[in-house]
């Protein structure tokens, strides 16, 4: 049985209260922290750990927390991203509903070891029903004397707010965040300076996401190398990954880092398999927002060995023939499919969701979508197919945010491998525009 | 006590040395060197805190990060942002995947603009106008419908007309800025979002002209100066008066004995030196209301002074020269004689009002 560090208790029935989620052995890494540990002992735990940023980067989270500047008289921010809205991710979403507590948890060892003592978690605006399960798990933490004023005797105090999102994917971009926490308008800001340096109301602020706060107290039980023996090399510990589309388990699981990825989708601990009588088209591995990958390419690197589900083998090739973790949005595509429609949807989200500040992404992503719909509803022309090349080209990295290479990086990539697809589409508009109409030409299914 | 200067920092911007202070930024310094170095600005004003970083037309690439760390810097950054360190090493018009994103920045831009550049007042003194004459197409890749909006009136002065806007946000902070209260901002989102004031509230403030002046392109003007001219037919002139409001410093645009338009003063980045109140701009127009201090400065190469885009005042950018280097003449083996128009017959041609006069 796989190692669980986030959903061992997941299944209890009450375990969305304090006590039941007490007795599971809740809370006592708080206690051994406050009691035992002194902040930087908690930072070198999570140093050692080498936990990689769940939220999609995978920047260690350990490094981040050092880089916090540590300046006197002023206040320090701990803030938790749970505006997860990365189109095929739903992990947090899950957690917070289910375990809130955990997350508690890990925001106080989180708030100590950074030394904040108001702390935020900005939950996506939609999930408001999650917001109420929070508010309610903080009330109960609060009333047990984990939360307040001198958290059990040891002098640390922590105030812990839940903000409700502006409603838009936008707000998970770390600045954006900050900025709508703020009360302002949720544009991203220009880096440097970091939050690390000035974040929140100008002051310091480490921004995590809620999967990578909710190992810490797993982290702080257990010792940091404990957590580093399990994974393959640098992507160390596990992973929460929801898995959705033409799969017959859709669902979030929790997986060691380094399973591969042919056991993940087959297995009947996890995906079990393609739905019966149907073939393995492509995958998306980490959100709408990393490179898609035709099935051969998704089982096997170039260079024929086994893909394993971890930072740097899903990378392996860099974009030719590789792709990203991301935030662990897995969706798998059957050949019942459409890639160019599939494109034009994941494209459509990001010209809605740009903030419109600055215009590669404003006016590049709505050009975008516009010529996929051109090319999905048979209005396309054969340079069309160079054109979105181009201009993903030209928005990638000269945005202010990653959203403008969010928004690239499915176009491009779905043309370099799907180029034919497309061509397709284009030169049988009469087929292609049919209900149902999907691609039959030459491609590698498994 | 002797004074301590601060050590100067050493940047190399296309291959031109120059010593700066800390805490430049590489658009200074650039700009500091010269106009032939400088990048593009669309959203970047230097008398306004916090502008810049949104147009994305000034970025650079980063050779050397500095003398400690020489590592090239890994993706394109804005100038405007972007601090220099010593033994920086910036290609700027130099390298070709600079202008690739420049010129893919123009282009972007004007997808959305009206390209109304014959009817429109900021034409000839527009910055848009200005960085599509050096790195757009004469043509367009773009298909579709381009957005619009309704023309809208921001209080007796100010005339907003969106559908040129490039959302620098520059107006915004000048507003927030120089005014004691912002009453417009920018509302949705992505290639939907606009300027406005919230539910046409007009704009009632003893500076609001000068969104007028700090407006990179044609969206908001003065409806006082509205289709009256062109900036080309007219001429500068430096005045000031006793205002006892700003400080009176101000352009004076004549055409004949007439003043018809009044501005603040710009330096050679069009950029205004000292803001001036509405009295000034808009209700002052007699020229015996002011001290005329002399013409206005005008650079030769300007639209203003040369009534057109002068080819020979501009240099050919490097993806011009990169296609004159590469130019193979199309060899066209078509017979040109089976084209009918030559054969017309003369009569049709007389028969044309134009012959007969």
């Amino acid at each position: 049985m796989a190692t669980k560090i986030l959903t061992e208790h997941i299944n209890v029935p009450g375990i969305e209260t304090f006590d039941v989620y007490r007795k599971q052995g809740g809370y006592t890494a708080v206690e051994k922290a406050l009691k035992t540990m002194t902040p930087e002992a908690v930072v070198e735990e999570v140093k050692k750990a080498g936990v990689r940023g769940r939220g999609g980067a995978g920047f260690p989270m350990g490094m981040k927390w050092s880089f916090l500047a540590k300046p006197e008289g002023v206040p320090r921010y701990l803030v938790c991203n749970a505006d997860e809205s990365e189109p095929g991710t739903f992990k947090d979403h899950y957690l917070m509903k289910n375990i809130p507590h955990l997350l508690i948890e890990g925001m106080i060892i989180s708030s100590f070891a950074l030394g904040a003592n108001k702390s935020f978690i900005y939950v996506r605006g939609e999930l408001m029903y999650v917001i109420h399960i929070l508010e309610k798990a903080i009330a109960e933490a609060k009333a047990k004397g984990f939360l307040g004023k001198n958290i059990l005797g040891s002098g640390y105090d922590l105030e812990l707010v839940v903000q409700p999102g502006g409603g838009a994917y936008i707000c998970g971009e770390e600045t954006a965040l900050l900025e709508s926490l703020e009360g302002k308008r949720g544009n991203p800001r220009n880096k440097p300076p970091f939050p690390a340096v000035k974040g929140l109301y100008q002051s310091p602020t480490v921004v995590n996401n809620v999967e990578s706060i909710a190992t810490t107290a797993w982290i702080v039980n257990n010792g940091g190398d404990a957590y580093a023996g399990i994974g393959i090399g640098r992507s160390t510990g596990t992973k929460l990954i929801s898995a959705s589309g033409h799969i017959n388990k859709p669902g979030v699981y929790e997986i060691e880092l380094g399973v591969p990825v042919e056991d993940f989708i087959y297995a009947d601990e996890w995906c079990g398999g393609i739905r019966p009588g149907h073939k393995f088209k492509a995958l998306v591995a980490g959100g709408s927002s990393v490179p898609i990958l035709p099935a051969n390419l998704a089982l096997t690197l170039a260079n024929g060995e086994k893909r394993l589900m971890s930072y740097e083998s899903l990378s392996d090739g860099g974009f030719a023939t590789g792709t990203m973790l991301g935030s662990g949005g897995f969706i798998v595509f059957d050949e019942t499919s459409c890639i160019v429609r599939n494109t034009w949807n994941f494209s459509r989200f990001y010209h809605h969701e740009s903030c419109g500040q600055c215009s590669p992404c404003r006016e590049g992503t709505g050009w975008m979508e516009k010529v996929l719909h051109r090319i999905e509803h048979g209005h396309g022309h054969q340079h069309d197919i160079d054109l979105l090349v181009d201009v993903a080209r030209k928005i990638e990295g000269n945005t202010i945010c990653p959203l403008g290479d969010a928004a690239a990086w499915p176009v491009a990539s779905a043309i370099r491998h799907f180029r034919d697809e497309f061509m397709w589409h284009i030169t049988n508009p009469q087929e292609a525009t049919q209900p149902g109409a999907v691609y039959r030409g030459e491609m590698a299914l498994v | 006590m002797e004074e301590t200067k601060p050590q100067l920092l050493r940047v190399t911007i296309d291959g031109i040395q120059v010593e700066v202070e800390p805490g430049t930024t590489i658009l200074q310094a650039a700009r500091k060197i010269g106009p032939e170095v400088a990048p593009p600005a669309m959203c970047y004003y230097q008398p306004l805190k916090g502008s810049g970083g949104k147009c994305r037309a000034c970025l650079v690439r980063v050779a050397a990060g500095s003398e400690k760390d020489p590592r090239p810097m890994p993706k394109l950054v804005a100038s405007c942002l972007t601090p220099v360190q010593d033994g920086m090493i910036v290609e700027n018009k130099t390298n070709p995947q600079v202008i690739d994103a420049r010129n893919g920045v123009v282009e972007f831009l004007l997808l959305n603009h009206p390209l109304d550049c014959p009817v429109c007042d900021q034409a000839g003194e527009c910055d848009l106008q200005n960085f599509a004459f050096d790195h757009g197409k004469a043509t367009t890749r773009y298909e579709e419908d381009r957005r619009t909006f309704e023309k809208n009136d921001l209080g007796p002065y100010i005339q907003l007309h969106m559908t040129r806007c490039i959302l620098c946000y520059r107006c915004v902070y000048t507003a927030d800025q120089i005014t004691n209260k912002r009453v417009h901002g920018v509302l949705n989102r992505g290639d939907a979002s606009e300027i406005s004031t919230y539910i046409e509230k007009a704009i009632d403030n003893d500076f609001s002209g000068n969104v007028i002046d700090v407006c990179p392109v044609g969206a908001l003007t003065d409806k006082t100066y509205r289709f009256k001219n062109r900036v080309w037919f007219t001429k500068p002139v430096d005045a000031h008066r006793d205002c006892p409001t700003c400080s009176g410093k101000v352009t004076l645009w004549y055409r004949g004995d007439e003043v018809i338009r009044v501005t603040a003063r710009k330096n050679e980045w069009s950029e205004v030196t000292e803001f001036i109140c509405n009295t000034c701009r808009f209700e002052t127009k007699k020229t015996s209301d002011w001290t005329i201090e002399g013409p206005t400065k005008v650079s030769r190469a300007s639209v203003i002074s040369a009534n057109k885009y002068r080819a020979d005042a501009i240099k050919p950018s490097f993806g011009q020269r990169l296609a004159a280097a590469e130019y193979k003449p199309i060899h066209d083996e078509r017979d040109t004689t089976q084209l009918s128009i030559q054969q017309l017959p003369p009569e049709r041609f007389a028969k044309l009002p134009s012959a007969e006069s």
